[in-house]
């Protein structure tokens, strides 16, 4: 009930007055792609139930790149799960293009951080294709041609015919950037992809990221604990508070782009998210 | 305080030419390459006991006892000739796929209600505690009892040297499959027996494979033993009868080339079928050295 409350003012109907001048496009563009909210989530160990969010609410539009940001401990990746749908809400609601997101589906296609989210018994291509035919997205043909369409936009032509263990930690991140883009998913979704990079390689693919988010336009719904990856790679950040994750501030940041890297605004900008996120242990009070 | 000072040194910046020196890459010398093939190695180590025995048996000078290589080989040669091993070992081998076959099916049912449910689970962990101590021989007598003397209780002492080790790897192979690899296959609307057959059982395979392995060679042993305990149903034996009935008639180059070709045969199923099976898929994925 207060999702759907939540929706309402989100939607264009909310504000009567302009809602003539806007043509049906125009209001679609303007309705969150997907929607969080109050948002608890909650995991079991052995000996507790532990919560790893409390209500937290956002919107993601469309080409957005939406980054979550915050220390260890605050849930974000537990938030991206649930998005993903490998993780049942405690509380709240989240809404894909106005509808209920539930359960794992190929419309939200999750980039993890873990080298071993390609199954090693596929090629590069065929890694690409194995989604696309999995869940039955296209013909293998069709689905060939585009996997072979996406790995050129990846740069691993060369490499197409190469088993995983061949590959280089990057190549392996850019063969799940490849497949999940080829997929052309509704949100792509990427569990800090470039954390177990070296840091030279993981400036390269944070560019390469933005070129391929220029190039092909997609929506991206990204998790990192380094501020300086967030104000690079997203437009917009949500900053989220340990222990549970609730949403501490919404950020924008897409005046940032690698060519910013030391000036000033960057840097006061990185400062206040470091503020906002640690001024509690620092000052030891409550908000 | 630090005390150290290290010397502030002038900078430098210098082209760099392509490099032509030498090339980047070499090839390795003949003799290293042909070191590296463990085949040959092994043929080696063969060669250097071959020779060994006969050399004992003919300071030993006893044919009943060890006789040598070389009229061991000859028996072997004159046996196989005359076709009288190879229907032997055609008769074991037969047997031995029943229960090797069925031994595949069982332990697949069994991991498969294991991996869905607990009860599955704690029968399996319960009943590998049971059965994986107890050589499948020890059932022989029992099965003897209840199945007559015929294939069937040698097929379900089979199913028992199979059945126990293939589940328990097959399991500890599922339960190893990373949580990574199982989110992006469902992640893609993978279900059932399709995420079953696309991501778990691929995944698990180094595990599966020396699952199959190893009751192969349980398997493969027990038939053995087996024919040697009550040896031929309707006239028909298989190698262990072979081994058996040459004792009996003191014809121990015999005795000695059955045994041989017991090795060879479980040699022949190691390196040419599991091994290849392993170069095409876990050793090309990388998966296993």
């Amino acid at each position: 009930m207060s999702a759907s409350a939540a929706l309402r003012i989100q939607s264009p109907a909310a504000w009567p007055v302009r809602e003539k001048e806007r043509t049906a496009a125009e209001a679609a563009s303007l309705a969150a792609l997907l929607s969080i909210r109050g948002l608890t989530l909650e995991y079991r160990t052995p000996e507790r139930v532990v919560r790893a969010t409390h209500r937290v609410s956002i919107d993601v539009f469309r080409g957005d790149r939406f980054v979550l940001l915050g220390p260890s401990g605050c849930g974000k990746s537990t938030l991206l799960k649930a998005v993903a749908g490998f993780i049942e809400p405690t509380e709240g609601a989240i809404h894909l293009e106005g509808r209920p997101a539930r359960g794992p589906g190929p419309d939200r296609v999750v980039v993890f951080q873990e080298f071993d989210q390609l199954p090693p018994w596929k090629t590069v291509t065929e890694n690409v294709v194995f989604p696309l035919l999995a869940s039955r997205t296209l013909k293998r043909r069709e689905a060939e041609e585009r996997a072979a369409h996406y790995i050129d936009k990846v740069g691993l032509s060369q490499f197409a015919k190469v088993y995983p263990h061949e590959l280089s930690g990057g190549m392996k991140q850019r063969v799940a950037i490849a497949r999940a883009l080829a997929m052309q998913p509704r949100i792509l979704l990427m569990d800090e992809p470039f954390a177990a990079l070296d840091a030279l390689t993981r400036r390269k693919m944070q560019e390469e990221l933005l070129a391929l988010w220029e190039d092909v336009g997609f929506t991206l719904l990204f998790v990192t604990h380094s501020i300086e990856e967030a104000l690079l790679v997203g437009n917009r950040i949500a900053l989220l508070s340990p222990h549970p994750g609730r949403i501490r501030a919404e950020i924008n940041s897409h005046a940032w782009d690698l060519g910013s890297l030391g000036c000033a605004g960057f840097q006061t900008a990185s400062a206040r998210i470091h503020a906002l996120l640690f001024e509690q242990e620092h000052t030891g009070t409550v908000q | 305080m630090s005390a150290l000072h290290p010397p502030i040194r002038p900078e430098y910046e210098r082209p760099l030419e392509p490099f032509e020196e030498q090339p980047v890459e070499r090839a390795l010398s003949l003799r290293q390459r042909l070191w590296q093939r463990g085949g040959l190695r092994k043929m080696l180590i063969l060669i250097v006991l071959a020779l060994l025995w006969e050399g004992i048996a003919r300071w030993q000078n006893n044919e009943l006892l060890l006789p040598t290589f070389s009229a061991t080989a000859a028996a072997l040669a004159e046996d196989l000739r005359s076709g009288e091993l190879l229907v032997k070992m055609a008769i074991s081998l037969s047997v031995l796929l029943k229960g090797y076959l069925l031994g595949i099916a069982a332990a697949f049912l069994i991991t498969t209600l294991a991996v869905s449910t607990q009860t599955g689970r704690d029968f399996l962990s319960t009943l590998t505690a049971m059965f994986n101590p107890l050589p499948a021989i020890a059932l022989l007598p029992l099965s003897l009892l209840w199945f007559g003397l015929g294939q069937v209780s040698l097929v379900f002492v089979l199913v028992h040297s199979v059945l126990w080790p293939l589940a328990l790897n097959t399991y500890a192979g599922f339960l190893g499959v990373p949580d990574t690899l199982r989110m992006a296959g469902r992640n893609y609307g993978l279900k059932g027996f399709r995420y079953v057959f696309q991501i778990l059982i691929p995944a698990a395979l180094p595990s599966i494979l020396s699952g199959l392995k190893i009751g192969w060679a349980f398997a493969w042993r027990t038939l053995i033993a087996a024919e040697l305990v009550f040896g031929a149903s309707s006239g028909k034996g298989g190698l262990g009868w072979y081994i058996f009935q040459n004792r009996n008639e003191l014809f121990t180059d015999k005795v000695f080339a059955g045994l041989a070709m017991v090795i060879i045969v479980g040699l022949l199923v190691e390196n040419l079928i599991f091994h290849s099976i392993e170069r095409i898929t876990v050793r090309r994925w990388g998966v296993q050295r």
